[in-house]
Parts: C-alpha cells; structure tokens; sequence
C-alpha cells in the first residue's frame, strides 16, 4: 500500500501526484519507471517517473487519465492509498556525456511531464538545453515554467494554434537546424507518431536521438516480453534493455501496431470506468 | 504396522477427475484428489521396504515410507507432519511434482505394475490437514541472524522455511504483487489452485518469515546493500528462469504473438479470463498454435481451451515420444481436446497488413541421430511446408535467467547463457555471502528441483553463520 501524499490537477485530462514511496524515491534516476496498480483487481500499469523528493520520502507521477486505471487513480484523493507501487524500473538515461553540450529535449503532450526529469538533470549538469514543447490546444499546456527554469530557449507550439503558434513540434525543430543550430543530442518523448516524425528529421541531419519507448508491459521486469520492439533488426524488452533507444534504430510502424494490441479492451474498460464514477457522483444505481 | 498384508493390485486406486468436456471449459482443479477411504487404500500398497528407495528418489528426501504407514493407521495429521518436516510446500509438491521420474520410478511395487501413488497420498496428506487443523504452526526460538532471500518461488520459499525452522529471521523479496513465483504466474489454477499457494505461504509467514513483495532487488537494493546496511548476513538468489525465449523466425513481433510467460501471467497472475472484473485483458480468437512440448505448453494450450479457443495445436519438433512434459499432462490435454502436431517446426507467423496474426507456416521433422541432450535430432525435411490458420500463438520453447541481478552485480559470476556459477555442492556463488539456486541456476526446470535446492542453500548458509559467529 502506498499513500498519496499531493495530488494537483494540471488541465482537464493531465494529474500530478506524489505518492509515498521512499525506497524508490532514493534510487531513481531520470529516465526510470514505476509500475503502479490501483487496487486489487488492477492491471499493472507503468508510468515515468517525474521527480523524486528523497527527504519526503515521495515519488511524482504525472498521467493522463485516459484508460480505466489511470481515471480510477485519478479518482484518488490526498491520503488514499493504491494497492502497489514498484521501482525504480528500466535503465536510468545516459545523460552525463553532454555536460556543456547541446540538447534539444522535445516532449509531445504528456512527454513534456516525462522529459522534465531529463531536462533539469541536463541543466543542472551544465548542458545547454532548449525544450521543444507541443500539445494539442493551448488549455492543455503543462510545465511551463518548470520548464522555463530549466532550459535556455523554450519553444511552446499547438496542434490548433491556441498559444499563438500553429503547427507540430518537428515545425520548430526543423527551423532551428535550417538555422543552423547544432544540436549534440535530440531526446524527444511523446506519442509513437510524433517520435517517428522527430526521428526521421534528425536522421537527415544526422544528431544522434533518443526516445523514450512506452510500450504495453505486464511485470516490467524482462520476464514477459509484452513490450518487445524491434530496434537495430533486434528484439529488445523496453522494460529491461530501454524505455530509452535510439530512434534511428527504432521499429516505429511495428512499435504502432503493437500498441493498439488491446484498444477494443481499453475503449469497453474506460467507457466502464467513467459509467462507475458518473454513477457515484449522482448516487444512480448501476445495473450491470 | 508389520503385521498388515499389503495390498498387491497391481494398479494404483484411481484417483476422481473432473470430465474432460465440463473440465476443458472451466478453471476448477482437473484432478479431485483422494477420499480418506482411496487414501487409506493406496496407502495398504506401500510394503513399507527396508531400503526405502523413494526417499533417495525425492529432492527434498521426504520420509515416505514413514509418512505412508501414518497414513494406513489414520493418523493423517501425523502424516502430515512428516512430510513437512522436510517438505515446506506438500499441497504444492503433490500436485505439481514429476513423482513418475522421482520417488515413483524407485518405487519397488513398479517393477510388477503401478508404483504407489507417492504424489497422491502426499496431496491428500496435506489437503486433509488444511481441511481439518486450524492451529498455526509454532514459531521457533529467533537466533537474531538476518537472512534475505530473492524471490519467492518453490527455490526461495523452500529456503525460507528451513531457514525459518533454524531460528534465522528470513526476508523474502519479491517483485511481484503477490508471493509465490511461477507457482502463481506460471502454473495455472486448475492444476494448482492459488489460494492453495497462499495457504501453504501462510504457514511459512506463521513461522516467522517475512514477506516483502513489489521490491525488485537490483534496482530497489543491490545485493551488497542487503549485506551492507540492510543488515543481512547472507542473501540467496532464488529468482527463477524468467526471460523468454522466441524463436527468432520472421513475423514473431505480430499482435496475437504472446510468450508463454506473458500468456499465463495475464491468465494466472493477472486473471485475464475474469476481464473486465479483473482489468487486465487478454485475447485468444478461435484458432491458437502454442509451439513447444514441455509442461508449460500444456499449460498454454488448456488455458487457451479455457479462455473459449474452438482448436487448440500443440507444434512440437520432435516426435511425442520426446515430449519434455510430463506424460500426464499430455493426456489431459489430449483428453480435452487439444491436437498434437509433432514433428513440426514453425518457420514463419503470418500476418495481415494491421500486423495481426492470421497464421503460421511450419517445415515437417525427421528424427536424426541423437544431440548432445541424448534425444534424437530433428532434421526439416525438406518442401515440406505446410501453413495452418490462426489467430493466436503462444512461444513456449524455454526461459532463461533473469538479467537484472547480475546486470546490476558486476561481481556475481554467471554462465555466457545466463545462470548464475555456484559451487555445486555448497550453491555458494563467486560473491562472499551470497548463495544461488533454482531455476536461477540451472535454467528452466522442475519445482522439486528448485526446493531441493532452496534446502541444499539453507543448509550450508546455516554452516556459513554459524562458522562466522563461532555459534557452534
């Protein structure tokens, strides 16, 4: 059992929680997950980590409530507890190289909340970081001034132009390296679609990327291989060989297959899910 | 107890089953076990021999002849006892054990017939003790010395118990949710019922052991933090043959592809087949390929019977002849409709243009001359391809260790395959106070052997401790 400890809404479909876990507070690193189930009919669902506050003794997690475990989770008040918290999984990214470096860090929607370890840990290295940040509409924008702190430049854009700038997240990139920006490293997390796009840019210019793979999991320890992909004409596990790869190496098309291997499942469960708690609220009786 | 005639029918008492077409659709136990009337009967065929060969035949050398005449005389919970005294999980060992290759296949009564059903009267000994004692077991003197066991699996809970028996304060780590291993992800529920485990955990937790899951050592705790400030003075590494192995053939990354571990652990661990009261999901279709032919194929292809498939295939490169699994669970599956397809390789899954499977090309076998592991070689013989249609397929063809520990431990020496180097006779590893054993060892194998070892590994930590403390 592992207890919230903060719990803040950051728009209409993005929860920031800390939750107690102080084992796993003191060994994360940037790059790392968790593996969390509500209670104890729960799935086994992973999510990034987004910070740690070792003296707390707390991990933050930052979800989008989309599916039937995250909505139940983000049903959660402070003080309630979830039935497992597990971690730290997955190898931490490798970042010490680019002390004085520079590095594009792109986070796509809910990617920007799992870049944000990355980006203040390059920062504080002495990197030379410029965030990259896109979201569908401007209600949607997280981070903003964490991100600010630790990055050089930040460029905000949306899918629908609501922050005043139109377009996708490889818009701004590719505008920067027609400029002539040299970036030393690309670290882009987001949907597969957006990954994809900053790959195939950055591999015309040859800057070596990274991308942080979220895959399908059940145990996120290598035993399954739920969330095998293909990298460099290798299976790999994301759970135990990444999340992070190199994204010319990268199996995208399969990688997107993969993905909606359970989507009939996942659409019946959230439709459920949001039935239930509507039902809660208005104290209707459900017959199912 | 000299003067009773042994029983000499030839065959052992047969044992009650659920029918094959009620029991293929459901998850209740397939075999119902022993009446205290079967037992006592089974139990009059043991002649109780002098030499008593089953017991060297047994890992953890449980006192069957002993356990046996207790049985004859009606004093079950006495029975029970024996067993336990060696033997930290019977309900599990009776039902799950190979006794036809261990105890059983030593037994005298097989020269002339059936041997006695060791592996019967072992689950109906501990059955009938869950059933009618309610009294938890006592907890022994705490000597105050911290062992830390990784994984709870057969290897690491036998470990527990013998250790927990010798007074030592014993830590279980597992990384999953619940205790038990393979026990509880790998072997499904009509074979081994999981509140079965839990109770059988239950009596080693009222010993004294404590049980910490959702703690992935390696990540959580390195093993020289266990040893270091976390106070241990010994840790065994008892964390099973986990990674899977794929066949490396084209079309293994479709959907619809899943690893023998991920399938049953979906159904097993995670109860996929009660989605969407349990919320993780699984899909079979009607048409599923489990490729391979040890137990836990089985495994795959019952429960894919059960999760509503219409055909079931078992592919298995040999002949059934060397089939790893165990001879009865083959029959179960056969009696359940399952089909055998032997002497098959698959060479291709195939899919459609979304990346699901549609179905999957195979190369017919020849036997050769025998391999290194002594069974005879399949050679593919060649234009032989034939394609079956599918909709799902599920790779058991093997696990290996598990990287994380030794990714994370550079000083622990392991095999270029992946098993961790022990000393054999000791298990000790090429780490000071850290010993190994199981499926971590020797790669995929047996619960009894696993045990065997978790006892073997108890026994020289002990000698380690108390050599330290001078304590002898």
């Amino acid at each position: 059992m592992n207890r919230i400890l903060a719990r803040k809404q950051l728009n209409s479909e993005t929860i920031m929680m800390d939750i107690e876990a102080p084992l796993i507070a003191r060994k994360a690193r940037p790059g790392q997950f968790i593996i969390f189930r509500v209670d104890e009919e729960g799935e086994r669902v992973p999510l990034t980590i987004a910070g740690t506050d070792t003296e707390q003794g707390t991990v933050r997690i930052i979800f989008q409530t989309v599916g039937k475990s995250t909505l139940r989770l983000g049903s959660k008040k402070v003080g309630d507890t979830i039935t497992s918290f597990v971690g730290p999984l997955g190898k931490p990214s490798e970042l010490d190289e680019y002390v004085g470096k520079r590095v594009a860090v792109i986070g796509g929607g809910l990617g920007m909340a799992i870049a944000y370890p990355q980006a203040a840990y390059l920062h504080k290295i002495g990197a030379l970081v410029d965030v990259i940040s896109g979201f569908r509409t401007k209600d949607l924008i997280i981070l903003e001034d964490d991100m600010k702190a630790v990055s050089e430049n930040l460029y905000i854009i949306t899918d629908d132009g609501s922050s005043g700038r139109q377009g996708f997240v490889t818009n701004v990139l590719e505008e920067q390296l027609k400029k002539g920006e040299c970036y030393d490293l690309v670290l882009a997390i987001g949907p597969l679609v957006m990954m994809r796009a900053v790959a195939n840019l950055t591999r015309s210019y040859g800057i070596k990327t990274i991308v942080s793979m979220n895959t399908i999991m059940v145990d996120g320890t290598g035993m399954c291989g739920s969330c095998r992909l293909t990298v460099g004409g290798k299976i790999k596990f994301s759970c135990v060989d990444g999340p992070d790869f190199d994204a010319h190496e990268v199996d995208f098309e399969e990688s997107i297959r993969r993905s909606k291997a359970y989507l009939e499942q996942e659409k019946f469960d959230r439709e459920q899910e949001l039935e239930r708690q509507r039902c809660r609220l208005t104290g209707e009786v459900r017959h199912d | 107890m000299t003067d009773r005639k042994p029983n000499m029918s030839p065959v052992k008492v047969n044992i009650p089953e659920q029918d094959p077409d009620i029991r293929k659709r459901n998850y209740q136990e397939v075999s119902l076990g022993y009446t205290v009337e079967m037992a006592m009967e089974e139990a009059t065929r043991c002649l109780n021999c002098k030499h008593r060969p089953c017991v060297a035949g047994c890992p953890v050398n449980v006192k069957i002849p002993d356990f046996i005449s207790q049985i004859v005389r009606g004093e079950f919970e006495n029975a029970y006892q024996t067993i336990v005294s060696t033997n930290s999980l019977p309900a599990v060992c009776g039902r799950v054990c190979p006794q036809e290759n261990q105890c059983e296949l030593q037994c005298v009564r097989a020269i002339k017939g059936e041997p006695v059903g060791i592996g019967r009267l072992e689950r109906f000994a501990a059955d009938w003790h869950f059933a009618n004692t309610k009294t938890a077991p006592e907890k022994p003197q705490n000597n105050a010395h911290k062992v830390a066991i990784v994984g709870s699996g057969p290897a690491g809970l036998a470990c527990a118990g013998d250790l927990a028996h010798r007074g030592y304060d014993v830590t279980v780590f597992e990384s999953f949710h619940v205790a038990g291993g393979v026990l509880m992800y790998g072997i499904p529920e009509f074979r081994l019922p999981k509140a079965l485990v839990q109770t059988e955990i239950q009596q080693l937790k009222d010993l004294g052991v404590k049980i910490e899951c959702n703690m992935v050592i390696g990540k959580i705790f390195s093993l020289d933090e266990l040893l270091g400030e976390q106070g241990f003075d010994a840790v065994f590494i008892a964390s099973g043959a986990g990674l899977p192995a794929f066949m490396n053939i084209p079309g293994e990354n479709l959907n619809q592809v899943y690893s023998a571990n991920e399938f049953l652990t979906r159904v097993n661990l995670m109860k996929a087949w009660r989605w969407p009261e349990a919320a993780t999901p699984i899909n079979i279709g009607k048409r599923v390929a489990v490729i391979g032919g040890g137990n836990v194929a089985m495994d795959s292809a019952r429960s894919s019977m059960r999760l509503g498939a219409d055909k079931v295939y078992i592919i298995y490169r040999r002949s059934e002849q060397e089939l790893p699994a165990r001879h009865e669970e083959a029959e179960h599956a056969k009696e359940e409709g399952i089909e055998f397809i032997m002497l098959a390789n698959p060479v291709e899954i195939l899919g459609n243009d979304q990346g699901w499977v549609t179905g999957i090309r195979c190369i017919r076998m020849e036997l050769g001359e025998p391999d290194v592991s002594g069974r005879r070689r399949p050679i593919p013989i060649a234009g032989s391809e034939f394609t079956i249609n599918l909709d799902t397929v599920i790779v058991a063809i093997g696990q290996t260790p598990n990287p994380l520990l030794r990714e994370t431990t550079p000083d622990l020496k392991c095999k270029p395959w992946g098993g961790v180097m022990v000393c054999e006779d000791t298990l000790e590893t090429s780490k000071e106070g850290v010993w190994a054993g199981g499926d971590a060892v020797t790669g995929a194998a047996t619960v009894i052997l696993a045990m065997g070892a978790g006892k073997k590994a108890a026994g020289s930590i002990d000698d380690y401790i108390r050599k330290k403390y001078q304590t002898d």
